[in-house]
């Protein structure tokens, strides 16, 4: 195998009578960052969703270091152990302090030493200069200072890739620098990355991939500088206009 | 600088009115409140004291020597003690919260679950909430008080009444406080169910470590409800005959003729009632100013 982690492979998503996807294929390899771009109900979320199993898929496939997830053998719990998601909304659990935030998951879905995640969680949170926040409870936080609590909660479950579902939509415009940012310095350690985003000049910095999806179909799909300064598709071209 | 309340040649419009400067003018604010409770209190005592017949209800009702007398009890002439009985009514009510407690939970974790393995058991426990929450608890009381003993199965059938009246009020309680529970679970934003399981918890780690902490804080005061309900509903065990205070002041009622005995059984219950009441509202209080704050 070549260095595919994930591979989505003409994957078809419905809810009830409305196909929310229709057959979108795209790989993922390592240390690579793909964005996901298009209007809000395109199927960016779903598309997330469906990879590490929150959804189940209706056609398709989907596949993880070469391993279909469609084998009723696959344990949805391992698999999301590998593949962390980030949400719009943060989700961070508000009966817990940040530092327990982060060490909910290593300690009792990958049972991990308690001071050896505990080490690496304060490694995490100096790195984004909230160290001395650990014992502060999420409510405290700035909506920016959550999301990149978020952020460095799924990191501590060192996944194999990072899935972002539109991480900045729900921030202050004024914040969402601090957690763009905090994504470029991960793009540039090499960590692998799917995010849906609305933030085009961001897209352009950091993908090594875009991809358009349209309407749950996946219209296009190169390097930021064929989608942002040649697209070959006219839906593309007016999304472009629309979103600049 | 502030400006006399009322002064005619200043052309700016009054804000105070006659009516709120006569409340709260200085400290006529705690006078006027501790006035207008006398009045109401004297009012309803007044009612006892001008009826037709009110000092018959008097002596039958409030007379203090047989309220003492039904209190202690007087075992020479064979009364029981409405106070001690009591004593029978705490215990019940402090054994019957911790089964229902375990039990409620118990259930409302099935309802919930999704496994197709426990299928039938959602089914029982969606039937048993259903019927329990329908039959009136009296008759509850009455089925599994005459009829288990009816049935002369070995240990089963040989409890005291206030052990039938304990699994009576546990049965029924317990399918209220399955439902509260299960509001309290669905109550708990489903991203937080989200986040867990995609951070690779189990479905059972997940209920424990995130949505329960989450469920407790708000379904404490519905709960502290039911309990408080509880607590009067274990006066109808004495209809099995169970030695406690509300059947202790029947005998005192009966043998007497006086029924100061009901008074100091329902002077008992508010005693235990009350100060959970007043706390449950604090509950409910801070928990509001908490989600208001939580809101800006």
């Amino acid at each position: 195998m070549s260095d595919v982690i994930l591979d989505l492979d003409a994957v078809v998503k419905r809810f009830s009578d409305h196909e929310v996807l229709r057959g979108v294929s795209l790989a993922l390899h390592r240390h690579e960052v793909v964005c996901l771009i298009g209007s809000s109900g395109s199927g960016k979320s779903t598309l997330l969703r469906c990879a590490n199993m929150l959804e189940t898929i209706d056609g398709g496939d989907v596949s993880l270091f070469g391993q279909s997830l469609l084998d009723p053998r696959v344990d949805p719990d391992l698999v999301r152990r590998h593949i962390a998601l980030v949400f719009q909304s943060f989700n961070l659990f508000p009966h817990l302090s940040v530092l327990d935030n982060i060490l909910l998951g290593p300690v009792r879905a990958l049972k991990r030493p308690r001071q050896a995640v505990l080490d690496e969680a304060m490694v995490l949170l100096s790195r984004i200069g909230l160290a001395e926040r650990a014992h502060d409870y999420p409510d405290r936080l700035s909506g920016g200072q959550q999301q990149r609590v978020a952020i460095v909660r799924s990191l501590a479950m060192r996944p194999a890739l990072l899935l972002l579902d539109e991480v900045t939509s729900a921030l202050d415009p004024t914040l969402v620098g601090e957690v763009l940012d905090l994504l470029r310095d991960l793009a540039a350690q090499g960590t692998t990355m799917l995010i849906a985003t609305h933030e085009m000049g961001f897209a352009r910095d950091v993908a090594h991939q875009v991809a358009f999806l349209d309407e749950g179909v996946l219209v296009e799909c190169g390097t930021p500088e064929q989608i942002f300064n040649a697209p070959k598709q006219a839906a593309t071209r007016t999304f472009l206009e629309r979103a600049r | 600088m502030s400006r006399p309340i009322d002064d005619p040649s200043s052309d700016v419009p009054s804000l105070f009115s006659v009516k709120r400067r006569l409340l709260f003018a200085g400290k006529r604010g705690v006078a006027a409140s501790a006035l207008s409770s006398l009045v109401i209190l004297g009012a309803l005592v007044a009612i006892l004291f001008v009826s037709p017949n009110g000092a018959t209800v008097r002596h039958f009702f409030f007379s203090p020597h047989n309220m003492w007398r039904s209190f202690v009890g007087d075992p020479k002439a064979g009364l029981l003690s409405v106070g001690r009985g009591f004593i029978t009514n705490v215990w019940m009510f402090l054994v019957c919260e911790v089964l229902i407690l375990a039990f409620g939970l118990g259930i409302a974790w099935i309802r919930i679950s999704r496994s197709p393995i426990l299928f039938p058991f959602r089914v029982l426990a969606t039937a048993y909430t259903d019927i329990f929450r329908g039959i009136p608890v009296l008759l509850v009381v009455y089925i599994i008080g005459f009829g288990l003993p009816g049935l002369f199965i070995r240990v089963i059938s040989y409890q005291s009444p206030a052990v039938y009246g304990c699994v009576a009020l546990t049965i029924t309680y317990s399918a209220y406080v399955a439902e509260v529970f299960r509001a309290g679970i669905y109550s708990v934003p489903n991203g937080q169910l989200l986040a867990a399981r995609s951070l690779g918890l189990t479905h059972a780690s997940t209920m424990r470590r995130v949505i329960l902490p989450q469920a407790v804080r708000t379904v404490i005061p519905p709960l502290l409800n039911d309990f408080i309900s509880l607590q009067k509903d274990t006066a109808l065990v004495s209809t099995l005959g169970a030695i406690e205070t509300v059947r202790a002041a029947q005998i005192y009622g009966s043998t007497t003729f006086n029924y100061s005995g009901y008074v100091v059984a329902a002077l008992l219950f508010l005693a235990l009632t009350i100060p959970m009441t007043r706390f449950t509202d604090r509950l409910i209080a801070k928990d509001r100013s908490r989600r208001l704050a939580g809101a800006t």
